[in-house]
Parts: structure tokens; sequence; C-alpha cells
């Protein structure tokens, strides 16, 4: 069993549903990203999504675009995230980290080469935005060989046929995202969450992590109470371009708002 | 010996030229993409539809536009007879125009009230503002802060059209910049939204739909130059930013295989500097914005800034069917720097009394170095894709002159 089918089977035995951060790795220095993972884990965090930066991140909002920015500035690569991965394993080997990014950096490292070096670094996930099902049947088979999950996005406009299709090509989980739009931008209406998330189960069989637009912990309790996990992103980023200037405080301020989110939800 | 491709059979059913092309996008566009797709799938073979467009073109347009002979530039060049194609004289000065014209058509068509395009030299904006006025739809054009400096005209032109001008100030704040937020913008407002990208780059269906509502290029030079030329040309030459004015002239040509094309990137500084915009000369294969095609990026994957006088070949990306003629060996890809633009740019100026677009000048510039190696009786078709009034502050800034 891969550590995200694990981690979603316990947390069901235990009843509780999943707190997955996103962050950008290498924001705003490299240093910073490993500790705050720990730090995470430590608040209550499931899985942890890590961000692979990317010049042009065309699904993301201004927080993240600048998050990717200063990781760029910082000298973060594909190569690198791997390696904070690595680094995280020596200390943690049961929390699931997915790399989260787009498509390029991959597509220059090779796709049997960084499959390779997933399995070498502990990456249990991999979610690329702009690799739809459609184009990623010559290459799925390269990480579902290695254990690797494929994790694909479900958005407010997906079809039923489409929801399908995804399911039969993901493994791990589900991410739904919950608004039009990009990361950090509207405030999510739980209702319509409930009803696509509804929606979803019926039509797929994997857990259903929902993201974008979660902000406090009121919001992560409301979105936890109808789907299977919580993704939480452009505020905790927010904390690196708040204290760039002293980067001993962001994996702290990090865990704070995911401790209050962790509470919130498993409050019965 | 295999037989060559049926160049005009592409791109397949899922957007595809060989490994380029594709649908590379989050999943909130892709409802979106199918639907734009059916819609012109469906509309493409309709005579109503087609005849609206024709008649647009013919009447609002101006179209045909010439094919005009430069003969003192010829004789002075000592070859082949150059032939000037003169987009230039389409109503708002470039062949945007003509997808502009198309890609309302679609939205009306699907009832979007709202359109959104990227723009680098503003031509693709104005022509957006232009059939948004029109047809009574909001407009925004999303513009790199850079360009916004380098193209005031313009700015301005759109902002009396009723656009909307959004200044981007993310990345390098040119074209690419300027396409990433028009995909975030369109992602927001799927529901009543229609993108009009000004290329024939992003995902697929654009790649396909935009050259053949500019294919319209080729298909009059083609008939235009029989009748004139009396033969199909030997050679033809056009810029190449995203490459719709080039796919535009060289479509309808692809299967004629005794016509030699040449797409003309922009060497900016000079190739060897690596301060340019030629994916198809000096970059590799990847993915940006939708679609897989020669991309100028590191070695880690991240799309580097380019560098041109011209802010409409300032792109690090390139259409998919020209990465694929490239690796076919069907089109040759060649470079004009700065330099050789701008005294092409002069050069015409000065002979034919007709000043063309920085961007049109990295054509003329290499038809200049072409037809002298060419025989008399030989004929080039140049792409005029654009007017060069846009660029005039440009040139007066080189010249160190203000107005």
């Amino acid at each position: 069993m891969s550590r995200i089918q694990d981690c979603f089977a316990r947390l069901g035995e235990q009843q509780r549903k999943a707190l997955i951060p996103y962050i950008t790795a290498g924001d705003p220095t490299l240093e910073v990203t490993v500790p705050a993972m720990h730090a995470m884990v430590e608040a209550g965090a499931d899985v942890i999504e890590l961000g692979v930066p990317f010049s042009d991140p065309m699904a993301d909002g201004p927080v993240i675009q600048k998050a990717c920015e200063r990781a760029l500035r910082a000298g973060t690569s594909l190569t690198r995230v791997l390696e904070m991965v690595g680094q995280f394993r020596r200390d943690n080997d049961t929390t699931p980290v997915v790399l989260m990014g787009y498509l390029n950096p991959v597509e220059i490292m090779g796709y049997a080469r960084f499959a390779d070096a997933c399995v070498a670094a502990g990456v249990d996930g991999v979610l690329l935005v702009d690799l739809p099902p459609e184009e990623c049947e010559d290459v799925a088979p390269l990480f579902r060989e290695r254990g690797i999950d494929l994790i694909f996005l479900i958005a407010p406009t997906t079809t039923d046929a489409r929801i399908r299709s995804i399911a039969a090509a993901a493994s791990g989980y589900l991410y739904y995202v919950s608004v039009k739009g990009v990361t950090g931008s509207a405030s999510l209406d739980v209702n319509e969450v409930a009803a696509r998330v509804e929606t979803i189960r019926n039509l797929a069989q994997l857990p259903i992590g929902v993201g974008f637009g979660i902000k406090d912990a009121q919001s992560a309790q409301a979105v936890s109470r109808v789907s299977d996990g919580v993704v939480v992103g452009s505020v905790l980023v927010s904390q690196a371009a708040e204290h760039e200037q002293h980067p001993e405080k962001i994996a702290p301020a990090m865990a704070a708002i995911l401790a209050d989110m962790r509470a919130a939800m498993d409050k019965p | 010996m295999t037989e060559r491709p049926d160049y005009k059979a592409f791109p397949d059913q899922r957007g595809h030229f060989g490994q380029f092309g594709g649908r590379f996008v989050s999943e909130t566009l892709m409802a979106a993409l199918d639907e734009l797709e059916t819609m012109y799938r469906r509309l493409k073979d309709d005579p109503q539809f087609q005849a609206d467009f024709d008649y647009d073109l013919a009447h609002y347009v101006g179209r045909p536009s010439p094919l005009y002979l430069a003969e003192r530039w010829s004789r002075e060049l000592g070859g082949a007879r150059v032939w000037l194609k003169r987009e230039d004289l389409n109503h708002t000065g470039a062949h945007k125009v003509n997808n502009t014209i198309g890609q309302a058509l679609l939205a009306k068509h699907m009832g979007k009230k709202r359109v959104i395009a990227e723009t680098g030299a503003g031509q693709h904006g104005v022509a957006s503002a232009t059939v948004a006025a029109r047809l009574g739809l909001e407009c925004h054009v999303f513009m790199g802060e850079e360009d916004i400096r380098r193209q005031r005209l313009n700015v301005y032109r759109m902002k009396l059209l009723g656009a909307n001008v959004v200044p981007v100030t993310s990345g390098s704040r040119t074209l690419k910049d300027a396409m990433n937020e028009a995909m975030r913008d369109w992602v927001t407002n799927v529901d009543d939204t229609f993108y009009i990208i000004g290329t024939v780059a992003g995902p697929h269906p654009y790649p396909m739909l935009v050259r053949d509502f500019q294919a319209v290029i080729g298909r009059e030079a083609r008939e235009q130059c029989l009748k004139q030329a009396g033969k199909l040309p030997d050679a033809l030459v056009a810029c190449v930013g995203g490459g719709s004015n080039a796919i535009g002239l060289f479509h309808p040509f692809l299967n004629d295989d005794g016509v030699a094309m040449y797409g003309v990137e922009a060497a900016g500084d000079g190739i060897d500097t690596g301060r340019h915009a030629a994916p198809l000369s000096a970059g590799r294969p990847g993915v940006l914005h939708g679609n897989r095609t020669y991309l100028m990026e590191d070695d880690n994957g991240q799309i580097i800034e380019t560098h041109s006088v011209s802010a409409g070949l300032d792109y690090p990306g390139v259409g998919p069917e020209h990465a694929w003629l490239k690796d076919l060996g069907r089109v040759q890809y060649v470079a004009a720097n700065d330099q050789e633009a701008l005294a092409a740019f002069r050069e015409l100026t000065m002979v034919e009394g007709i000043m063309p677009a920085l961007e049109s000048a990295h054509a003329v510039a290499h038809a200049r170095k072409l037809a002298p190696t060419m025989d008399k009786d030989q004929n080039i078709i140049v792409n005029l894709s654009g007017r060069g009034d846009k660029d005039i502050l440009t040139v007066a800034e080189i010249d160190g002159i203000e107005f």
C-alpha cells in the first residue's frame, strides 16, 4: 500500500479528514522548506503538497506567482526540490509528499529520469497542473510501474464523462478545485462544493480533497465536513512573503495556521 | 523512400502535429476548449459561416490584399523578383484582423459577451478591440508593461476603440506574460468569456483555427501569383514570432513541393549572444501555454526572457505546426537580428515607399539576402504582415529623435 492510500485508510478509520498543506519549495530560501515540512506535520498535516516553482505559473494567482519568483531567485530547481524530499524522508517515513507543479521542468528532466528520482527521494505522488489525462497516456505507465500516484484536478466545469476518465487515470486521491479561477482567488461556496463532491463520489472511488479558496479554520472545517481532505495553499504561502526578511518565523507561522485548522476540523 | 506527408491533414483529432501541439491546460479550461472545438468543427464546414467570414474580409478588412511586385527593390537586389503580399493594407494595418474577424464570429455563435486578448506589438489587441467595438462586445486586452511603453500609439488606439488595456507587470512584462494573464482571466471568467488568441499557439484547437482563418493570405497569394507571375512562386518568406502570418502564407502551399519556405525569427542582439527570440533556431522542445513546441528555456525547464526590437516577435515559444514543419524539414527557419531588421525597414521605405512593421522587416531582411542568390526569372513572395506606422516612435528613439 502506498503512503497516500495508507494515510487515507488510517484517517478513515479514525473518522478524520486529511489536512493537505501546499507550499512552494525554496520560497524564499532553499533552507526553510524542509523544517517547514516537519513543522507542518507536527501541526497536524497529513499529506504535503510541495510546489515546484515555474517561471510561468498560468493557473496561479499573485501569491503563488510571487512565491515562484522568490523560489527561482533563491536557486530552486526540480533537482533541488527532489533533494529536499530526500532530506525530509530522513526524519519522516510516513507522511506522503506530492510534488505539484507545471509540466515543463519535468519534460526537460525527462519522464523516466524524473520518475526514478521521485522513487529515490521518497515522493509519493505527482500533480502536474497542465498535464490532463488525455496528454499523459504515454508517460502514465512510467509512474504507475514505480508506485507513484498520479493526482489529477477536477474542476467545477468538468463534465461527468470527464470525471469518469480522470478517475480511471488517477490514483491516490482526486483534487477538486472548488472555484473557477486561479489559486488564492475567490471564496468558495460550501453548499456548491458539497453537491459537486457528491457527484464525484458517485462516479469515482478515490478520496476527494478540496482546494482553492480555503483561507481559515472556519472554511477548512466546513469543507472537511463534505469531503475527505482540505488543501490549503495561498494562505500558507503568504507567510513566506510576510516573513521574507526573517525566514526563521516562516515555519512557526505556517504551523500556527494549520494547528487552528486541524483543531477546527477535528471538532466532533 | 517514404512518401511525404499530406501536410494539410494535420493536426490529428487530438490537435497534435507529430509530437507537437496538444492541449496542455489545467482542468478548468478543458470543457471550454472542448466546447470551442465542437463549435468550430461544426461551423467551419457551414456555408453560411464561411460566407459571413468572406463577406467581412471583403467589405470590412478590404480583402483581397494586393500582391505587389517590388520592381525597383528587386532590381537593386539583382536576383529574383520580389513580390510583397500587402497585409499591411488591411483594415487596422496588419494580418491580425483576419483571425479576430473569424474568432469574433465564433464568439457570437457561442453567445459570449466578453472577449479577452493578449498582445505584444498591440496589433492583435487593436484588431480584437476593433471587432469587439463592431459587435458591441466587452473587450479586455492584456499587455506587458514593457510593451505598453514601446507601443504607446497602439495602446491609445485600443482605448479609443473602447477596450480596457490591462498592464501586466509579472515576469518579463512582455507577450508571454500577457498570455499568462489572459489565461488566468479566462479560467476565472470562463462561462461568459471568449479568449481571442492572436497567434497559432496555445492549446488545441487554437493553432488549427487561427491557421485556418489566416490561410486566406496564402490562398490569395497562390492565386495571385499564378495569375500575375504565371507560375507558382519559388520561395515564400515570412517572419515568425508565434507564427500566424507565416503559417497563413505557407499553409496553402505546403503540398506544392517546388515552393521553398523561409520562416524568419528574431535574432535580437544575435543568436550567439543568447539575447534573442528564436526558439526554432536555438531552443528546444517543451510545454508552454497549452502546447508542446520549441521554447527558449534553461536547463531546468524555466522559460527565459527574450529580446527583440520588435514587440510582436518577443515571444519564447512558437506555434506547434512550425515546430513540426521544422523537424520535417519542409520549412527552413532562419533568423534576422535587430540591426538587419532596422536596415530592411529603412531600405523598403526608401526604395518602395512602403514602411513595414518591424516584425515584417525581419522577413524583408531575409529576402534581401535570398533574392541575390536566385535567378531573375524566379519569384519570391514576402509576407508584408503589417505596416510600420506603429513603430515610428521606436525607430525615432533609436535615431535619437524626440517628439
